[in-house]
């Protein structure tokens, strides 16, 4: 990363900060958003984009970490600081059972994709049928009063998730930029341009595989009690779904696979796309479900035509920075 | 004891086998090449000693240990390098970063590995374009690197899957050198795989030839070129001497 | 027979004809990947186009669907190829995630696009003999679902013909088999996957125009059906057309069974259980060859 990149990086980071004091509730409310999609795709993005596994179900780990912590909270009032890590150990025990299983049976590429879709569809119908947590009716918790902080239960003003989702997007990037250097990185990348190769130079891949699938699903399990406690309320058919686990895949593959900026600049580029041609749409009095998701559909189209490694790889020699 | 031991091994696919009693011994500092026309069970010999495959029955003994039956980078970690007949760079990586993975084996850090592979790189004439994608390397040049990237794993026993096959006269000439120098300089062992005969005249003080997944004759160069036996396998076989 | 045991019987042969539409679904699928090396995301969503089709086509023109069907068919091949002649095959030597990404792009524009044409609310066909029976004994076979089974049998029986009679077929499956060799002996491989995915494409029309006649369909249906094409053609091996036919039958089946033990709504997560199984333990599938 050379100089150029960090000050990018810095007149980012200044203007995420100040973002609350200078802009309006609907634009906080999208910011979140964005910032939600840079952080699940940052996480998805250590697994694929880093180790070469591609799964199309990380709508599980958010989904059972937003219900470990929901489910604690409502039902013992534990607040989402334990809930947390409840919700982490669980997301990471599944996603190595899983990892354990495709590795240890060497089921990859294709194959794995769809056993990560067979798993999560699988819990997706099965918290249908749990009806401590609601089943498919839902779960709810109480909705945060906007004026009072309080920190200890993560119940406060809309300023709060931004910063907190800010702290989680920021902490993401930061721990991926140092893994991505450290012996991990290297084994990850190894692994996923070759793994014939890596093994011959001595590297466990079953092993490093598993360090992968367990940071992923870990860093995504954050991103499910982030989710229950900012919307208040989960239900199996959405929080599970597979469109779910596109559209965390849908920014890193936009943005660039295996980037550090992608998932980022992905999340930004789909979040204001989708507001924009809302708006546009709007404006035109076109506005018909399924409009939307058209218009939305031909640009990724286009992209994933156009720009095969994504934007950022593209933008990023334009800028004149590294990768 | 030698240091690199083959006793007895086979190895059979699907009923077919590729291998069949096989033993032979690399001596520490030597430099072996196991040859034999094609479809002799070179590969399947090599990649049992690698560990690819686990062998039927017999066994491979590495400085006095049973390796046969280890996992690939379990080998790896005993102390064998390998390269691979048709290359496998890490196509995305760069040349420079190519080569710290293999170095991590033994390297503490990231930045001593960085060093180390620095030097390797050097040594094989690839320190220019240590910055290029590995996918941008002509061919001679990925053959360098699938050598830089297993000697960066320190290995007491280097092996060598066709490091030659495709390489012009000169390049070949210009490898065989820096086998000779690895060898007398730094006390490589190396057991190669080779189809190039005037590479394995060059090089080996020993040869091993196998023909129907049996060895037919050892001994060195000068030896076996005269052996009826294997005048006779390489009859009608196309040879490059 | 006993009444419980005729009712088991009727529900299996239900879920056995059902189960024939699902494995011709599931064959285009299998077809497709067998060959093209692509799996398509959106399947699901083409089958239920089809639907839409024989919907329209029966409302506008009063065509019944076993009519319809050979429009639709034909349409459908045409669409296929042309899809993997203009946006698949440049996408053939990417990396999987980007073909992913391509075809989950089509299928999100293909469910809205049927959203925004028909709106949320529910379709089907009305047709009077699809609600009589056949009666053999106690045994209750519905006349529209024998029907439908049999147009499957039927397509999938002209699409095995195809690959193992036809010169055309047979090269096709030399594509497959050796993509180099088939391009050194002068193959048109490009123009043989774009042929293959018509041909998948088809038999999902055909699909489709026979599931009406069973179902409604929704616009947001759709990767619902994908996801049974997934799991039926890993079932049986994917690739592997017996195998698509037999893991349709096994799913249609084990649907309908499934609803005797546990509730309805619980019952797609005995097929997905049966997925991650056989993904587990014979990864190839039931009828698969080792990869």
């Amino acid at each position: 990363m050379n100089r150029k990149a960090v000050l990018l990086l810095c007149i980012l980071g200044i203007f995420l900060l100040i973002l609350p004091k200078i802009t309006n509730a609907y634009v906080l409310s999208v910011a979140t958003l964005i910032l939600f999609f840079a952080y699940t795709g940052q996480a998805w993005n250590v697994m694929m984009g880093f180790a070469g596994q591609l799964s199309l179900g990380h709508s599980l780990y958010v989904g059972v970490g937003a219900y470990a912590a929901a489910g604690l909270f409502f039902h013992y009032g534990v607040g989402p600081w334990a809930g947390l890590w409840l919700a982490i150990v669980l997301c990471v025990l599944l996603g190595m059972l899983i990892g354990f299983l495709a590795f240890r049976f060497s089921i990859s590429g294709v194959y794995f994709a769809l056993l990560t879709i067979a798993f999560a569809e699988f819990t997706r119908i099965g918290f249908d049928h749990i009806d401590w947590l609601g089943g498919p009716g839902g779960l709810f918790i109480k909705v945060a009063q906007r004026d009072k902080m309080d920190l200890l239960n993560f119940r406060g003003p809309p300023a709060m998730y931004y910063y907190a989702i800010l702290a989680l997007a920021a902490g993401a990037f930061i721990l991926c930029f140092f893994l991505l250097r450290s012996r991990a990185g290297y084994y990850w990348q190894a692994i996923r341009e070759n793994e014939e190769a890596a093994q011959a130079l001595g590297i466990n891949v079953f092993r490093w595989k598993m360090l992968a699938v367990a940071i992923s699903s870990g860093l995504t399990a954050i991103a499910g009690v982030f989710y229950a406690f900012y919307y208040n309320n989960l239900f199996p058919e959405q929080i599970f779904h597979i469109s779910r686990s596109i559209e965390i895949i849908l920014g890193p593959i936009i943005g660039g696979v295996g980037t550090l900026f992608g998932p980022i600049l992905g999340a930004a580029v789909l979040t204001l796309l989708a507001d924009g041609i809302t708006e546009l749409l709007a404006a035109m009095g076109l506005e018909f479900p399924g409009i939307k998701q058209v218009f939305y559909g031909v640009v990724l189209l286009l992209v994933v035509m156009f720009l095969p490694h994504g934007i950022w790889p593209a933008l990023a020699k334009r800028l004149g920075v590294a990768r | 004891m030698n240091f690199l031991e083959i006793q007895g091994i086979s190895k059979s696919f699907r009923g077919l086998k590729a291998v069949a009693n096989a033993s032979f011994e690399v001596p520490r500092g030597a430099i072996v090449a196991l040859i034999g026309p094609n479809g002799a069970g070179k590969t399947t010999c090599f990649n049992v000693i690698a560990g690819v495959f686990a062998p039927d029955s017999g066994k491979v003994i590495f400085k006095n240990k049973e390796i046969q039956g280890f996992r690939p980078d379990q080998v790896c970690a005993a102390g064998i390098g390998r390269t691979f007949q048709i290359v496998k760079p890490f196509a995305g990586l760069s040349v420079l970063d190519n080569v710290i993975v293999g170095a991590l084996q033994r390297e503490r850090s990231v930045s001593s590995a960085r060093v180390f592979s620095l030097s390797l790189l050097t040594k094989l004439k690839l320190d220019a374009k240590k910055d290029l994608p590995a996918s941008s390397l002509t061919l001679p040049d990925r053959k360098r690197l699938e050598v830089a990237r297993a000697l960066a794993t320190r290995p007491a026993l280097l092996l060598l899957d066709e490091a030659m096959a495709g390489l012009r006269p000169t390049e070949c000439d210009e490898m065989v050198g820096v086998f000779r120098d690895l060898n007398r300089a730094d006390g490589l062992t190396i057991l190669l795989i080779e189809h190039v005969m005037r590479a394995v005249m060059a090089l080996a003080q020993k040869v091993v030839v196998l023909h129907h997944g049996e060895i037919i004759a050892s001994g060195t160069p000068a030896e076996v070129v005269r052996d009826p036996a294997v005048l006779e396998c390489y009859l009608g076989e196309e040879t490059e001497v | 027979m006993t009444a419980d045991l005729a009712n088991v019987t009727n529900l299996a042969l239900a879920g056995l004809l059902t189960g024939l539409v699902y494995g011709l679904m599931a064959l285009g699928l299998s077809v497709i990947f067998g060959i093209v090396r692509v799996v398509n995301f959106a399947h699901g969503e083409m089958m239920t186009i089809a639907m839409y089709a024989a919907v329209v086509l029966n409302a506008a023109l009063g065509l019944d669907p076993f009519l319809a069907v050979l429009i639709v068919a034909a349409a459908f091949f045409a669409f296929g190829y042309a899809l993997q002649a203009g946006l698949i095959n440049p996408f053939i030597t990417r990396p999987e995630h980007s073909q992913f990404m391509l075809l989950v792009a089509v299928a999100l524009i293909m469910v809205n696009a049927l959203l925004v044409i028909f709106g949320p609310s529910a379709r089907g066909v009305q047709l009077d003999y699809l609600l009589e029976s056949i009666e053999f004994g106690a045994l209750l076979i519905d006349r529209g679902k024998a029907y439908a089974a049999l147009v499957a049998c039927a397509t999938s029986a002209l699409l095995f013909a195809f690959f193992r009679f036809t010169a055309t077929g047979k090269a096709i499956r030399a594509c497959a088999d050796n993509f180099l060799g088939a391009k050194v002996v002068g193959l048109n491989v490009k123009r043989y996957y774009a042929l293959t995915f018509g041909l998948g494409s088809a038999c999902v029309a055909v699909a489709g125009c026979m599931m009406i006649l069973l179902v409604d369909v929704t616009p947001v249906i759709g990767p619902a059906y994908t996801l049974l094409a997934f799991v039926i053609v890993i079932v049986g091996g994917l690739g592997s057309m017996g195998g698509a036919l037999l893991g349709g039958i096994l799913i249609g089946v084990s649907e309908a069974m499934a609803g005797l033990l546990i509730q309805p709504s619980a019952k797609s997560m005995f097929s997905f259980a049966l997925l991650i199984l056989v993904l587990l333990l014979r990864p190839q599938g039931l009828l698969g060859r080792k990869p």
